[in-house]
């Protein structure tokens, strides 16, 4: 894709009903950004991945309370960090961390894993 | 083996079913081959550019830069994949008659064949990445099972290949009078269902927090882990625990395509006209 062909494309997207769309989401979006940037009473739990395990594997949470995963990765290899109960998935490169933001947790159990070595990497999330 | 199969194979097949759809929604377009092939090389790059900024990506906007990347590459494929169907509908008449006719194929504007290629490029780049952190992955542990599990990740891209050529031969051996129609329509939904996945990305990310609880749950009926739920979720956008804001991305995404593409597309009785000069 050359760069005349970009410029040429961006030009027509100008018209393009369907770029409204898209840019009114991204007003959007960048609204609520700033909305939510201010420092809020989030809980930061850490979980360490090592050896395609999850340490801890259950955790204890509180419900109605935002919380901040940090998972950090210290294998060599990728891990899809995954909840299908939670609703992300996110991938963290070997040797690296990521961070996952929780919406205040209903009570209940809550299924996570690794996509990547789904034998091993299992872990849940007790919210009470 | 096995298991290292499965995860290319499901990577692959994300990105394979998409490339299919679309690849069948533009039969007729002459110098479509090579806008696809050059999106797939594209695609294929930038993933070993994506895998290898993978942990600097992450770490952008305070742990936010991988939901926000995603939801950016998202919203870029539905604005080419909704430009793509709007093309193909004004041209569809005239596209149908060569092709029955003159076996021949209809010239179109590089503004199409880069909104095609753009689309292509932009879908293999999500899903290749991670396969790219996957098996990188099984090379960089070197433990002695990495032989049969780079095996297992050629047998997967193989295997998610062959099946995303199915769909296209499939959904190319549907008669021309129907067939533009059939991969138009599944063209909006995918690109509608991809509107839901961005933002669901944006609510990952914190940065949208309106209508963001699931208002139902059909996981028990059709899990959206099973490989048919999985396959209908890149086909027509399914989602067994839609929050309202995905919903609503869905509808008005669905709606913005279909609409743009009714009030432009070629009135009956109209002769073809001259296909380069592309009007959006």
């Amino acid at each position: 894709m050359s760069l005349y062909s970009i410029g040429r494309s961006t030009a027509l997207l100008r018209t393009s009903p369907a770029l409204v769309f898209a840019a009114a989401l991204a007003l959007a979006g960048a609204y609520h950004f700033v909305a939510t940037a201010e420092a809020s009473d989030e809980m930061v739990v850490e979980i360490t991945i090592k050896d395609h395990k999850f340490e801890p594997s259950a955790l204890k949470l509180p419900t109605a309370k935002p919380i901040k995963l940090s998972v950090k990765n210290l294998d060599a290899s990728a891990e899809e960090f995954e909840s299908k109960d939670l609703g992300f998935e996110k991938v963290i490169a070997g040797n690296s961390g990521a961070t996952i933001r929780l919406k205040p947790l209903e009570a209940g159990t809550y299924i996570f894993y690794g996509e990547y070595h789904e034998d091993t990497a299992k872990g849940h999330i007790v919210a009470e | 083996m096995l298991a290292a199969l499965v995860i290319v194979f499901r990577e692959v097949l994300e990105a394979g079913l998409i490339v299919g759809v679309v690849l069948a929604a533009s039969r007729g377009v002459a110098g479509r081959s090579a806008a696809v092939s050059l999106g797939v090389l594209a695609g294929i790059i930038g993933s070993i550019i994506v895998a290898t900024f993978a942990a600097r990506i992450s770490e952008a906007f305070d742990g936010r830069g991988q939901e926000l990347f995603i939801a950016a590459i998202l919203l870029f494929a539905v604005v080419m994949l909704a430009w793509h169907v709007v093309w193909m509908a004004e041209h569809a008449r005239e596209m149908t008659q060569q092709l029955r006719k003159l076996g021949s194929d209809v010239g179109a504007g590089t503004q199409s064949l880069f909104a095609l290629g753009a689309a292509v490029a932009i879908t293999v780049m999500r899903e290749g990445s991670e396969v790219v952190l996957f098996m990188t992955g099984i090379v960089i542990q070197g433990k002695d099972t990495a032989g049969e599990l780079f095996v297992g990740s050629i047998g997967g891209l193989l295997l998610g290949g062959a099946v995303s050529l199915g769909l296209y031969f499939g959904l190319a051996s549907i008669p021309l009078k129907r067939m533009f129609s059939v991969t138009g329509v599944l063209v909006t939904l995918l690109a509608a269902g991809l509107a839901a996945s961005a933002i669901q990305q944006l609510s990952n990310a914190g940065v949208l927090n309106v209508l963001d609880t699931s208002l139902w749950d059909t996981s028990w009926l059709l899990s959206e882990t099973s490989w048919p739920g999985r396959i209908l979720h890149v086909l027509i956008g399914y989602m067994d625990r839609p929050t309202g804001m995905q919903l609503i991305a869905y509808a008005a995404t669905a709606a913005a395509i279909f609409g743009l593409a009714y009030t432009r597309r070629a009135p009956a009785g109209a002769t073809a006209r001259p296909s380069a000069s592309l009007s959006a």
